[in-house]
This record gives structure tokens, C-alpha cells and sequence, in this order.
């Protein structure tokens, strides 16, 4: 079978966190900040979405970041570079509306740190001024910073463990910022939806235009199977087409959750099943 | 010499089947097949092919099988279709040719569809036979989607000389005979085999490309294509848009069939897809994809009710496949349509509430308007719940190209004797242009919009 999507770099980042280069030339073409891609790594395997990090036109190669937590990620984690992913489809979803906002604070959490990164390059380029804010678990999980901090003008920190940084969520950062007076008239935010919902709250009294990049269960990506649906606004929209990102203040975070949580105990039962074969495969060998 | 008795066709037992996803009509044996084709009268003005949307010479067919000329009996079906087991399997051949077949007026049609599924099997068997193709044009035409559709329009016009390549959105080829149709009624190493064969006139398949956001319409152009066909079906999933939709555990009966059937979550863990089926499954809608999605859900150990607005009668879905629906244990409510959904604490579905519906006055598609009876709610436990009440065309091809003009149900308008849409050298036929309806008519549509292109594309080859 000839090789479509051949991995060109492979980088660990952090514990269970994993940088990817593909080659893939029509995708590196079209992409625009905000879009995703879908994955299918093996035969055996899922389709699974992921928001593209980085890409160039002219080497035909796009960049994500992911972390290995269930399946699809490790198995994705698992391969080296010269090896192939059998399909990566997109880029798909609606590009950010990336203007002069005036100032911008973008805010990440987890891996979702990763994916602030085309965000703050896009509003600086903008011609915004950029706060980014970070935050995880703990400071070796912290993605990008050195990144983050050349391109931003200011760059905050946080830990849950206080290993770096302030010690607390990027959400408490971000209402500090704005009890101490500062303004922002954009805020964007990407990470684990409670984070994300956390955003939300702070900056719902002071009316900041805040946009969340939502990350649901998708199938095909193209509107196609409705896993992905969100209700914003009281309306029901599908992630993949209509979104991924929405005004902050407009969507339904718990009933996101629910949703997301509708596959914990198969996922479990999965990831038994294919850590089994790879110690069966690493015995045979 | 008396008549043959009518051949039913032989089917997995029940207990058998529905446990697992194998293939329920078995097919008929070759002297069942030639005792069927004995009971056709062989009518000098056939009725039947009239019935037939591709107008297969149905007679002369029947006839070879008779004579026990499978050979020549697939080749004459194959020059006016290019998948025949497809077709064999999933036509609605009881309102087409056996519909009007003169032996039904009195008793039984002749089985028109499973003489057509065993010619074609059997000739998959022995290793398809590649037709005549037409020498090289030198023009190009894209097909976006690889469904009915576009397989139907691909091999028509890779037949006619043309080089031609098949855009498709999926990690696989086939559409909706891949990601909709189960195992169970539409073997999938079938539809690979179809694929192989429109392959093997020359035809190139591109899956994981999405034309519209990959590449543009103008692109294909400047790619070097002379003409574009659409064949992008109707894969947009209809919602109720009830209260409680959104509850985990409703799923849309396009995701429900694309986790079975093209991600084969039926074998999970040993693919990574999951899929959830309760212990009390509600399917909602009457069409062949309710029968689809019930019959699934019970192979997957669910106990399956179907909860339908009108009566058995007006059910949209094959008479056959009602019948072995019920046969596999299916519960039927009908007279009903849910008002909501009812979850618990933790977000997932418990309960469908549903009201009571009497039937009124024809509507437009002449069956009987459902009427809901006033404060007749009732309350059906479910833990899994699938919406199957149609599907939206996708014009994800088209979007933003304004010189693509859609109708306000976003079907593409095409002139109905070309199926040329309004930009010049942009084609389009099946589900994407009439909503919702059937392979064969999709197919039937495509062959005639293949004809148009290649009609163009002549025109322009010689002023050019």
C-alpha cells in the first residue's frame, strides 16, 4: 500500500505528550488557524479529530500535538518517523475569525496550551496585543512556553501544584488581570472544557467577546454522523461544521461533558484490549 | 410440461442470525435460479423494464438464466448496469420491475431482484469480467463521492474512453453502501468487489479527500478536469429537535450505522470504535434506515422497539425488510411520535415521552397526514434511542460557490434532461439533487447525467 501521510518528525514534549510533522501536502496548502484534522491510524482504528498546531505550504507538512491517553493517541504516539498513518483528512472546521481586536488574551490548559500557539500567532500578526496565559497540572506538562513567550507580549503561568508559576488556574490568572483593571477585548480559550467553562464565568460579567475551541467526539467530520453536537445558544450546532469554536458565553458545557463522557468505561475496556496485544507483540519478538 | 412453483429466497434462521451480522438472504441456488427463470413468460412488450429506473433488458436476462447461459446473462445486465450485486440486494424491485411484472396481477411476480443478485454473484465467483472500453478521449472528469451515484457515473464514463478519478470524503470508497447499508443485507467484501471492477476500468479512487475544503471547484478545473460530476448523496442526519435530543445515549441513525458498519464497531474492542446499545433500544421512523438501524441494534443485544407516526401501511421501508424485521423479534408501536426525552442526573437517556398520532388527510406525498391526539402522552423506557426519520443532502462540495445554485431544501438545481447544475461543466444526480431516495435512483439519474457529460465533452472535443 503506498504511503500518503508519512510522519517526518516526532518530538516528546512532555510525559504522554507528543509533537508530530506530516507530510501532507494538500492539507498543509489550505489549513487556516483554528481548523482540524481527522486521523484513522490503523485499520483497526478510530477517526479522531485533532487541531492543527503548525503547518507549511511549501514543505507540505503539518504539526500537531496530542497527548497519549487513550487508543487512537497511543497508537498515533506509538509510531516513529518514516512510518505512515494510514488516513489524516481535513483541514476541516471553520477557520478563527482572527482580527485587530485591540487586546487579546489567550488563555490554554493541558494540551490545550499547544493549540494557543497559532492562536497568538495570528492575533499578533493581527496586529493585537497579546496576553497568553498557561496552565497544567504541573510545570513539566507545560507546553510551548519559550514559544509562547517570544511571540506574546505578555506571558502568565500557571500550575494546580504551584511547581511554576502562579499556583492555581489560568482562570483565576485571567480574573486577577481584569480585577486589577485590566481590559481585554477578546479572549480565547482552549483546553479541558471545565477550564474552558471557567473562562466563561470570568468574563461574562465584564461582556468580553470570549471564543472556546471545543474539542467533542467526531466521527467523519463533514457533518455527516451528529456525534459532535453542542448546544450554543439553545440551538443545536455540530462541532464539526458549524463550529469547532463558539462564543463562550452561549454554550452548554455540562451537557458537553455528559457527552464526552459516554465512552469512559468502552475506552477502558480498549485501552486493556490493545495494551494486551503490544505486550503480546513485544513477547513475540 | 407444468410451471415451476414460485422460488422463495433461502434465508439464515432467525436463532442464527440474530446474534451476528451475516448476510441474511442467502441467495438462490442455480436450480432455483433456472426454475425461477422458467416461470417468466417472456412478454413481447415487457413490462418490467419500463419498472427498471436503468432499464435492464430483463427478459433476455432471465432468459439466458434459463438456459443456463450465466455468462451471457450477466453480461447483458451489465450493459445497462454496472452493479448488480448491489442492486440485486437492496432495489426496491417490488415498486419496479417485479412490481409490474404480469404474473403479479394474478399470484407471484417472477423474482426479477434475486435472479439479478444470482447472476451477479455468480460471476464474482469466478472473477469479473472486464467490459470493452472505449480508446482513450484525452478528457478528464472528476466524480466527487463514491457512492451509487458516483460509481454509476465513473464507470459509465471510464467505459466511453474518458480518464476518470473518484474524489472521495471517507477513509473508504462505496458511501452509503459502506457506511449505511449493514453486513447483514449489503456484505461489505461486496461493495469492495463493485469498487474493484469500476477500478478496473481505468478509474482512479482518491479517498480522504473533501472537494469544497480541500479543493475548490475552480481547482478541480485548473487540475486539468474538463467536467465535474456531483454524486454527494444525502448524508446530513435529520433531527427531531425535541427536548432531550442532545441526551448521551440518542444517536442519529447516520452515526449509529457509521460506527457498525464503516467502523465496525460491532467487533469492538477488536476495532477501537465503540458503540452503546442498552438494554431497551427506541428506533424512531419507518424507513428502510429505522429497519437498518433495529435490526443492528438487536444484533448488538439491544431489545428493539420502533416507534413509527402513520401505520404498518404507509412504513417508506421495504415489505421485506419489515417482514424480517419482525421475524428477528422487533416491537412495532405505531400511531405514535416522541415529544421529548427524558435523562437522569447523569445526562443520559431514560425515557422517550410520546404522544398518540390518528391519522388525517392525504398530504402532499399522498399518504394519510399524521394528527397527534390530545393528551394521549405515554412514557417508553429506552437506554439507547436512534433517530432515523431521513437524511438532508450534504452540499459540503458546493458551499460558498454561489454559481452552484441550490433549491431551499439544499438540493442541487439541475436541468432535469441533462442534470447539468447552473455552472457550466458541473453535473450532479442521486440523493444531492431529489433528497433522500434510492440507490437504483440514484444510479439511473447518473447514468444519464454520464451521458450528458460525455456529450459535452464530444462537443467541445470536436470545436475544439
Amino acid at each position: 500500500m503506498k504511503c500518503r501521510f508519512k510522519i517526518v518528525a516526532k518530538e516528546r514534549l512532555a510525559p504522554g505528550i507528543k509533537r508530530m510533522v506530516i507530510s501532507a501536502p494538500l492539507i498543509a496548502q489550505k489549513a487556516k488557524v483554528g481548523q482540524f484534522v481527522i486521523f484513522r491510524v490503523d485499520e483497526f482504528g478510530e477517526r479522531f479529530p485533532l487541531t492543527l498546531v503548525d503547518w507549511d505550504a511549501k514543505e507540505g507538512t503539518f504539526t500537531v500535538i496530542f497527548q497519549e491517553v487513550g487508543v487512537s493517541t497511543k497508537k498515533l504516539g506509538s509510531l516513529e518517523v518514516g512510518e505512515c498513518i494510514i488516513d489524516v483528512f481535513g483541514p476541516l472546521g471553520n477557520p478563527s475569525e482572527i482580527k485587530n481586536y485591540g487586546d487579546a488574551a489567550v488563555v490554554g490548559g493541558g494540551v490545550g496550551t499547544a493549540l494557543m500557539y497559532p492562536q497568538v500567532k495570528a492575533l499578533k500578526k493581527a496586529g493585537n496585543r497579546v496576553v497568553s496565559i498557561l496552565g497544567a497540572r504541573t510545570s513539566e506538562l507545560l507546553l510551548l512556553e519559550k514559544e509562547l513567550a517570544e511571540i506574546s507580549d505578555e506571558l502568565y503561568i500557571s500550575t494546580d501544584d504551584g511547581s511554576k508559576g502562579y499556583k492555581g488556574f489560568t482562570s483565576d490568572v485571567l480574573k486577577n488581570l481584569l480585577e486589577q483593571g485590566r481590559r481585554f477585548d477578546y479572549v480565547f480559550a482552549v483546553g479541558p472544557v471545565p477550564m474552558m467553562r471557567a473562562i466563561a464565568e470570568v468574563t461574562r460579567p465584564y461582556g468580553i467577546k470570549t471564543v472556546v475551541s471545543l474539542n467533542p467526539i467526531m466521527i467523519d467530520g463533514t457533518g455527516m454522523c451528529g456525534t459532535c453536537r453542542v448546544t450554543v445558544g439553545g440551538e443545536t450546532k455540530f462541532a464539526c461544521v458549524d463550529g469547532p469554536e463558539f462564543d463562550a458565553h452561549e454554550v452548554d458545557f455540562k451537557e458537553l461533558m455528559n457527552r464526552l463522557r459516554t465512552y469512559v468505561e468502552d475506552e477502558k475496556r480498549a485501552l486493556c484490549a490493545y495494551e494486551k496485544r503490544v505486550r503480546r507483540m513485544k513477547e513475540d519478538v | 410440461m407444468s410451471k415451476p412453483s414460485p422460488q422463495s429466497m433461502p434465508k439464515l434462521n432467525v436463532k442464527e442470525r440474530i446474534r451476528c451480522f451475516k448476510e441474511v438472504a442467502l441467495g438462490y441456488t442455480e436450480e432455483q435460479a433456472i426454475a425461477e427463470a422458467s416461470r417468466c413468460l417472456q412478454c413481447k412488450v415487457p413490462r418490467c423494464v419500463e419498472g427498471c429506473p436503468v432499464n435492464i433488458d430483463i427478459p433476455a436476462f432471465i432468459k439466458f438464466i434459463r438456459e443456463r447461459k450465466f455468462d451471457e446473462a450477466i453480461k447483458k445486465i451489465k450493459e445497462k448496469n454496472s452493479l448488480p450485486a448491489i442492486c440485486g440486494r437492496v432495489c426496491p424491485q417490488e415498486n419496479q420491475c417485479m412490481g409490474r411484472c404480469v404474473l403479479g396481477v394474478k399470484g407471484t411476480p417472477v423474482n426479477i431482484g434475486a435472479l439479478e443478485r444470482f447472476a451477479a454473484d455468480w460471476e464474482r465467483k469466478r472473477g469479473i469480467s472486464i467490459p470493452e472500453i472505449a480508446p482513450p478521449t484525452g478528457k478528464k472528469v472528476a466524480v466527487v463521492g463514491s457512492g451509487p451515484a458516483g460509481l454509476t457515473a465513473a464507470a459509465e464514463l471510464a467505459k466511453l474512453g474518458h480518464e476518470v478519478t473518484i474524489f472521495e470524503a471517507l477513509h473508504a470508497p462505496g458511501g452509503v453502501l459502506m457506511y449505511g447499508i449493514p453486513e447483514f443485507r449489503m456484505p461489505k467484501e461486496i461493495v469492495m468487489d463493485e469498487v474493484k471492477y469500476v477500478e478496473s476500468l481505468g478509474v482512479k479512487v482518491e479517498t480522504d479527500v473533501i472537494i469544497g475544503k480541500m479543493i475548490t471547484l475552480d481547482e478541480l478545473f485548473k487540475m486539468g478536469f474538463d467536467a465535474v460530476f456531483l454524486g454527494t448523496g444525502a448524508g446530513l442526519p435529520r433531527f427531531l429537535g425535541i427536548p432531550g435530543e442532545n441526551l448521551c445515549g440518542i444517536y442519529s441513525a447516520n452515526e449509529f450505522l457509521i460506527r457498525v458498519n464503516l467502523m465496525k464497531a460491532y467487533r469492538f474492542p477488536e476495532y477501537d470504535t465503540p458503540i452503546k446499545v442498552g438494554k431497551k433500544v427506541v428506533v424512531i421512523g419507518g424507513g428502510n434506515v429505522a429497519m437498518d438501524a433495529a435490526r443492528s441494534a438487536l444484533r448488538l443485544g439491544g431489545e428493539v422497539t420502533v416507534i413509527y407516526r402513520r401505520t404498518e401501511k404507509e412504513m417508506p421501508a421495504r415489505r421485506e425488510e419489515v417482514e424480517n424485521a419482525k421475524e428477528e423479534g422487533i416491537n412495532f408501536i405505531f400511531l405514535a411520535t416522541p415529544v421529548r426525552f427524558l435523562g437522569d442526573e447523569h445526562g443520559w437517556v431514560k425515557k422517550v415521552e410520546c404522544i398518540r398520532m390518528k391519522l388525517g388527510e392525504p398530504d402532499e406525498t399522498g399518504r394519510r397526514r399524521p394528527i397527534p391526539i390530545e393528551n394521549s402522552e405515554f412514557l417508553v423506557d429506552a437506554d439507547t434511542v436512534i433517530v432515523a426519520i431521513g437524511q438532508r443532502p450534504n452540499p459540503i462540495a458546493v458551499y460558498n460557490d454561489e454559481r452552484v445554485k441550490l433549491t431551499k431544501h439544499g438540493t442541487i438545481v439541475v436541468n432535469p434532461e441533462t442534470y447539468e447544475t447552473t455552472f457550466r461543466g458541473v453535473f450532479a444526480a442521486g440523493d444531492i439533487v431529489t433528497g433522500n431516495a434510492t440507490v437504483i435512483s440514484a444510479m439511473g439519474a447518473a447514468k444519464k447525467a454520464a451521458q450528458a457529460i460525455h456529450k459535452l465533452l464530444m462537443e467541445k472535443k470536436v470545436s475544439s
